[in-house]
C-alpha cells in the first residue's frame, strides 16, 4: 500500500451527463474506440496479476485451513472466528487500538494546539522547520527503528540521562518491559507522525480568512473561543486528512515492529501487521495469515469511509 | 494585537519542535562517529567503512537500485499512459476502472503478500528481481494512474486538441506535447515511488527468503542481528540505508513534501 488518498465522491457527477456528447467527442479529439483501454491495458495487466488477484487469493486462502506445505483443508469462517474469540489474536488489534492514540490522536491534538499558537503570529522561515519537521516521514522505518533502539536500550541515550540526572533506579529495558513496551513503540509513532500533522494543519489554517478572526475579536471572543468557533471548524478537512493517513500508519507499521520488538516480550507489542507475518511464516498457519489481512484491509476501507463522511458532513 | 515577545516565542516552540524531531537522528549520527568495541575516543568515520564491508552494503544497495529502477521505470510507464486514458478520455467503464485502481491505494501489503509468495515461488519468481519489483509496481501503478489521472483532468486539453488537429496521433501527442508540460507532476511522482521502494521492507523480506534480492533496509535489519552489542556499527549502517533518500530530499524536498500532500488531499 503506497499512500490513502481521501475518496471524493462527488469526482464523478458530471461525467454522466456528458454520455451522449462521447462519440462526437472522440471523432473530434481523433482517437479510436479503443484506444484509451490500449493505454490502460499496461497498468491493467500489472494491477490485475499483482494486486486483484492476490486479493482474491488471500479471501481464498483465508477460509482454509492450510501449513503452507500440504493440501489444505476447507474450514469456512473458522479463522475468522479464531480471530475473534482467540485471546492473543484480539489482543493484537487492541493493541493496533493503543497505537492509533500514539499515532493519531495524540499528534492531532498536540498539532492543533501548537498550530493554532503558530497561526496567530504570521512567521518567515516556515519552509525551514517544515523540511525538519517531514523529515520522519522520509526516512525508511527501519532506520527510525534503528534510532529509537539506541534510545529505548538497556545502554541507550535515555537510560544515560537518568544515570546522570539522579534517577538511575528508573532505567530499564524500556523495548523489553511487559508495560512500557508497547508505550515505547507508540512513541516512535507519535514521533513519526506529529511533523506530518503540523504540516498539514499549519497549512490548512494559513488559508482561513483573516476577515473570521476579525469578526469573531469583534464578538469579544478571546483566544480560546476564537480556537473553538473560527480554528477548529476551519481545518476539519485537514483533520480528516490527517486522521486517514496516521490511522492507516499506525495498522501497517510492520517494520517498525519488527525491528524494535518483533511482538514481544511476550506478545504485549503484537499487532495485527505483525502477526500476518508472524502467523503465515513463521507459525506455518496461512489461513489464519490470510484472514488476518483480509480483516485488516477491511479495517482500513471502513476508516477510510468513516472519516471521509464525518468530514463530508461537517463541511456540507 | 501580536507582540513582538508572541512572535519570538513562535521561533522557540518551533525551534523546540525541530530539536525533538531531529534529536533521535542526530542521536545515530554521532553515535555512528563513536568509539566501536574494544577502542579509545575520538571520531571515527572508518565505522561506515566497517559498517559497508561487513554488512555486505555495496550487494544490498546494489539490489536497492536494481528494484528502484525496475520498479519506477515501469510504473511510470504504466502510470501515464492509464492516467492520460482516465484524465482525458471518456469510454464507457472508465468511472469503474477508476475506482477499481482507487481501492488498491488502500489496500495494504500485509493483505497480499501472503498468497503473492506461495504463488510466484510456485512460479520459480521468488528471489528474483520481478518477484520483489512486480508486486511493488502494481501498488505504484495504483498510486501512479490515480496521481496522473489528477493532472491530466487539470491540464490544459486545449493544447493537446491543437496538436491533434495537426494531425498528430495519441501517443504523439501524449510525448510531445503533454509530458513536457507535465514534468512537475512527474517528478513528483517518481520522487515518491523511488521513496516508496527504496524503503519498502516487507515486499523484499517475504519475496527473498534466501536473501538473494535483500535490499538496503533488510541488510539493515539482517546487521542489527548480527551486531545487536555494537551501536557504533549499526549507526553507521543505517545511516548508510537512509543516505540515498536523505540526499534526494534535501534537493527535491518540495517534490516530497507537495507529493505526500496532495496525494492525500487532492480531488
Amino acid at each position: 500500500m503506497r499512500t490513502a488518498p481521501v475518496l471524493n465522491q462527488h469526482d464523478e457527477s458530471s461525467r454522466t451527463a456528458q454520455r451522449g456528447a462521447r462519440r462526437s467527442a472522440q471523432a473530434a479529439q481523433g482517437y479510436g474506440l479503443a484506444t484509451p483501454y490500449l493505454l490502460l491495458l499496461p497498468a491493467i495487466v500489472v494491477y490485475a496479476c499483482f494486486m486483484l488477484f492476490p486479493l482474491g487469493r488471500a479471501v481464498q486462502l483465508s477460509l482454509y485451513d492450510w501449513n503452507g506445505l500440504t493440501v489444505g483443508v476447507w474450514a469456512g469462517f473458522d479463522n475468522y472466528l479464531r480471530l475473534a474469540t482467540d485471546g492473543e489474536l484480539r489482543a493484537a488489534f487492541g493493541h493496533a487500538l493503543v497505537l492509533i492514540v500514539f499515532y493519531c490522536v495524540i499528534p492531532i491534538v498536540l498539532g492543533l494546539i501548537i498550530a493554532a499558537i503558530l497561526n496567530r503570529a504570521k512567521v518567515k522561515g516556515l519552509g525551514f522547520f517544515r523540511t525538519i519537521y517531514f523529515l520522519p516521514q522520509v526516512i525508511a522505518l527501519v532506520v527510525a527503528a534503528t534510532a529509537w533502539r539506541s534510545i529505548w536500550g538497556l545502554d541507550g541515550s535515555l537510560n544515560a540521562v537518568l544515570k546522570a540526572i539522579g534517577l538511575g533506579g528508573l532505567a530499564q529495558d524500556w523495548l523489553g518491559s511487559y508495560t512500557l513496551a508497547l508505550p515505547a513503540v507508540g512513541v516512535i509513532g507519535t514521533w513519526l507522525e506529529i511533523g506530518l500533522v503540523m504540516v498539514l494543519l499549519l497549512a490548512g489554517m494559513g488559508r482561513i480568512p483573516h476577515e473570521l478572526y476579525e469578526a469573531a475579536r469583534l464578538d469579544g471572543a478571546g483566544a480560546v473561543r476564537e480556537f473553538f468557533s473560527v480554528t477548529l471548524p476551519s481545518v476539519r478537512g485537514e483533520i480528516a486528512v490527517a486522521a486517514t493517513l496516521t490511522i492507516v500508519a499506525a495498522l501497517k507499521n510492520f517494520d517498525l515492529v519488527y525491528m524494535t520488538t518483533h511482538g514481544g516480550p511476550g506478545g504485549t507489542t503484537s499487532v495485527p501487521s505483525y502477526e500476518v507475518y508472524n502467523q503465515a511464516f513463521m507459525v506455518k498457519q496461512v489461513g489464519l495469515a490470510s484472514a488476518i489481512g483480509v480483516t485488516l484491509t477491511l479495517l482500513i476501507f471502513i476508516i477510510n469511509l468513516i472519516v471521509n463522511r464525518v468530514a463530508d458532513k461537517v463541511t456540507s | 494585537m501580536i507582540s513582538r515577545f508572541e512572535r519570538s516565542m513562535n521561533y522557540v516552540v518551533l525551534g523546540v519542535f525541530a530539536i525533538l524531531i531531529l534529536g533521535p537522528l542526530v542521536n545515530i549520527v554521532t553515535q555512528s562517529l563513536g568509539a566501536p568495541i574494544g577502542t579509545s575516543g575520538g571520531i571515527h568515520p572508518e565505522n561506515f567503512v566497517t559498517a559497508w564491508e561487513q554488512g555486505q552494503f555495496s550487494k544490498y544497495l546494489l539490489n536497492s537500485v536494481l528494484v528502484t529502477v525496475v520498479v519506477v521505470g515501469l510504473s511510470l510507464v504504466t502510470s501515464v499512459l492509464g492516467g492520460y486514458a482516465l484524465g482525458t478520455m471518456r469510454f464507457p467503464g472508465s468511472g469503474a476502472i477508476f475506482y477499481v485502481f482507487l481501492l488498491g491505494i488502500m489496500v495494504p501489503t500485509e493483505a497480499i503478500i501472503v498468497p503473492l509468495f506461495f504463488d510466484l515461488r510456485a512460479l520459480g519468481l521468488t528471489d528474483t528481481v520481478w518477484g520483489v519489483a512486480l508486486p511493488q509496481v502494481a501498488m505504484s501503478t495504483a498510486f501512479g494512474v490515480y496521481w496522473m489521472r489528477t493532472y491530466f483532468r487539470s491540464s490544459n486539453r486545449a493544447v493537446s486538441e491543437a496538436a491533434r488537429i495537426d494531425g498528430a496521433g495519441t501517443l504523439r501527442t501524449l510525448w510531445f506535447v503533454q509530458l513536457p508540460i507535465a514534468r512537475p507532476a512527474i517528478i513528483t511522482l517518481v520522487v515518491l515511488l523511488f521513496l516508496w521502494t527504496w524503503n519498502d521492507f516487507l515486499t523484499p523480506l517475504v519475496m527473498s527468503p534466501r536473501g538473494t534480492m535483500r535490499t538496503a533496509p533488510l541488510g539493515l535489519a539482517f546487521f542489527t542481528g548480527q551486531h545487536t552489542t555494537d551501536t557504533t556499527l549499526l549507526a553507521a549502517a543505517a545511516i548508510l540505508v537512509a543516505l540515498p533518500v536523505a540526499i534526494v530530499y534535501l534537493f527535491l524536498q518540495r517534490h516530497f513534501i507537495r507529493g505526500m500532500i496532495d496525494g492525500a488531499v487532492k480531488d
